[in-house]
């Protein structure tokens, strides 16, 4: 299980950075969203996957006596989608903007403000 | 009870933006409560300030979880006096960006979402959690991202294409370095990260996480091989705008650096070494882009980056002097570059341009406007005694007592390099003889606009100037205050005593 979400991971990375390296806005918003979760997926896999034990502590004990899920990545996962999930909203609508102004989707013909010097 | 102290900077700050949300439409109630509400924030600050000062280090555990479990809010001297810096620089900035920006810009909550930028800055400075450290990075770049847009004129989404894609990137890239780490070490506190981090046995792994965190914070400090979203969007935006990133949102790259070098990756030896190329080759090439460039704001922004590199090269050589040279200059640029955006937008306001063609006979015109401008730009040379110059000076010794010469040269080559551009730009926009260029039609001039109006942009102008001489011919008391930061960074168990008080 770990070796595919480890093998998942890279994927999504390396997809990531080649449709963020494309010239479209686009594939870049879709680049961006792929890495995003990437980087999501490394926390829960680098958090131990435990399987069937939820971090709960039974009634008659103290403290935890077996090993246990550990809540924390998943609360990190659940932060990070949600600001993700507002910027990549933002980047849909400045990737509209964008083109409604500039009438290209092409990153290298969005340079006007380097030829005015 | 005075621990408190530490979060209300960042509750005012919070409860301003959440005020002026209520005056929606009514700019001009908008613009009182964000001047007056910002010299309050200046006012708690000051307090924080003094009882850092008075107290040490001042700690706060989110809804009381003991240190490793809860966020953590720890109020060292550093966070403290750049906490101090920031509600400064925003005083200034609200007060200028009243009287600057147009109607038009103001109607769509520009000073709410100014204020939430300068609570993320607030909060990124005070947090003592890499995770809260994510989240306010995320905060101050989702401001920041609807600044840069606001109005979106042609030029400004332009760079807000790129200004937004690497800075995502940055982020993602620091969401990684947490994921590594906290598989490493399994905490996310920093203080306990500084005593669990020492005792990893796979280094290797230690040292991807740390390179990580140097790409992710070197993005958005704009260093050397990873700043040219900068120079392609910070003079896009109006100069208020301009005048907040350019002092403070590199400037928090640079904390975030400092922060987590000198107190998790601390014995490391590659590290530095990286530290010390990356800040050469800052200083040279931010220098010699400010050289080419014939913009004022286009030259201010390379100017910027020349300059992360001497705080850079201070971390890099790590000797007690070094450091307190690092963060001397620290708080020497945020003023400094905060003034310069500012500089730049009164000189658009006068003459309608940025552009060194279009611009020339201003001292001719306003001879005391002009002599105030100078004094920022002369501190940011470093002519003795402004401020700097001091900083520079440990620089020079520190260079000497680790013998790294090439930063010796490159702090020498880039000091001089800023002489050059500011002589050439005080020649081209003060001294030269203008050209004839008709007069814009719809363009509020500098000279038309009522004396109220004028006051706001100049004193902010003013008094941060004010600030920089206090730097500069103060040096001795901001050396002290230097020498107790280093002291406090260098000396790593104090931190970590503060927030763990049972370890």
């Amino acid at each position: 299980m770990e070796f595919l979400l480890a093998i998942m991971t890279g994927v999504l990375y390396a997809a990531g950075l080649y449709m963020m390296l494309r010239r479209s806005l686009v594939k870049l918003i879709i680049g961006l969203i792929i890495i995003g979760n990437g980087a999501n997926l490394l926390i829960f896999l680098l958090g131990r996957i435990t399987k069937g034990a939820p971090p709960i502590i039974p009634g008659d004990t103290k403290f935890f006596a077996d090993i246990y899920a550990d809540p924390v990545p998943q609360a990190l996962i659940l932060t990070a989608i949600v600001i993700s999930f507002g910027l990549q909203s933002f980047a849909i609508i400045l990737v509209k903007r964008a083109y409604q102004v500039v009438k290209t989707d092409d990153l290298d013909e969005m340079n006007t403000i380097e030829e005015e010097v | 009870m005075t621990q408190q102290f530490l979060l209300y900077p960042l509750l005012w700050q919070l409860f301003l933006s959440i005020v002026l949300m209520f005056a929606w439409r009514h700019i001009q109630i908008q613009k009182i409560i964000s001047i007056v509400g910002s010299a309050i924030g200046v006012g708690l600050s000051v307090a924080l300030f003094y009882e850092v000062w008075q107290n040490g280090t001042l700690v706060v555990q989110a809804a009381s979880w003991k240190a490793p479990f809860g966020i953590s809010f720890v109020g060292d001297m550093l966070a403290a006096t750049l906490v101090l810096l920031t509600s400064i620089a925003g005083l200034a900035v609200s007060s200028y960006s009243a009287a600057s920006l147009i109607p038009a810009r103001l109607r769509f909550g520009y000073f709410s979402i100014f204020h939430f930028l300068i609570l993320g800055l607030t909060g990124a400075f005070l947090t003592g959690d890499i995770f809260n450290l994510y989240v306010w990075f995320e905060i101050i770049i989702i401001s920041s991202f609807v600044l840069i847009t606001l109005g979106g004129e042609k030029a400004q989404i332009e760079g807000a294409v790129k200004y937004f894609t690497l800075n995502f990137l940055a982020s993602i890239i620091f969401l990684t370095a947490i994921a590594v780490l906290y598989g490493l070490a399994g905490s996310l506190n920093m203080a306990d990260l500084a005593i669990l981090i020492p005792q990893i046995e796979n280094r290797g792994l230690v040292e991807v996480a740390a390179i990580l965190f140097l790409v992710a914070f070197g993005i958005k400090s704009a260093v050397f091989p990873l700043y040219f979203w900068l120079p392609a969007s910070y003079h896009t935006p109006p100069s208020a705008i301009a005048a907040i990133f350019g002092g403070l949102l590199t400037k928090v790259g640079v904390y975030a650096l400092i922060r987590f070098f000198s107190l998790m990756f601390v014995e490391d030896v590659l590290l530095d070494q990286i530290l010390m190329v990356i800040a050469i080759l800052t200083l040279i090439s931010g220098g010699l882009g400010a050289m080419v460039q014939t913009n004022v704001r286009k030259v201010f922004s390379y100017l910027i980056i020349c300059h992360i590199g001497f705080m850079i090269a201070g971390l890099g050589m790590f000797t007690e002097l070094a450091i307190a040279g690092a963060v001397f200059y620290l708080i020497h640029d945020i003023v400094v570059k905060t003034n310069l955006f500012m500089i730049s937008g009164l000189i658009y306001r006068i003459k309608g341009s940025n552009k060194f063609k279009e611009l020339g006979g201003i001292y001719k015109e306003y001879p005391k406007l002009s002599l105030m401008m100078i004094i920022p730009m002369f501190s940011l040379i470093g002519i003795p005694p402004l401020s700097g110059f001091w900083p520079k000076v440990s620089f020079i010794i520190a260079s000497f007592d680790t013998k790294s010469y090439f930063i010796l040269a490159a702090v020498i080559f880039a000091s001089f390099i800023t002489l050059v551009v500011v002589a050439k730009l005080w020649a081209e926009v003060f001294w030269k003889e203008p050209d004839k260029f008709p007069k814009k039609k719809h363009f509020l001039y500098f000279k038309k606009m009522t004396l109220t109006k004028r006051l706001q942009m100049i004193l902010p102008i003013l008094m941060l100037t004010g600030v920089s001489l206090y730097l500069g011919f103060g040096a001795e008391n901001i050396q002290q205050l230097s020498m107790r930061i280093t002291g406090e960074l260098m000396n790593t168990e104090h931190y970590i005593k503060a927030v763990l008080p049972n370890n």
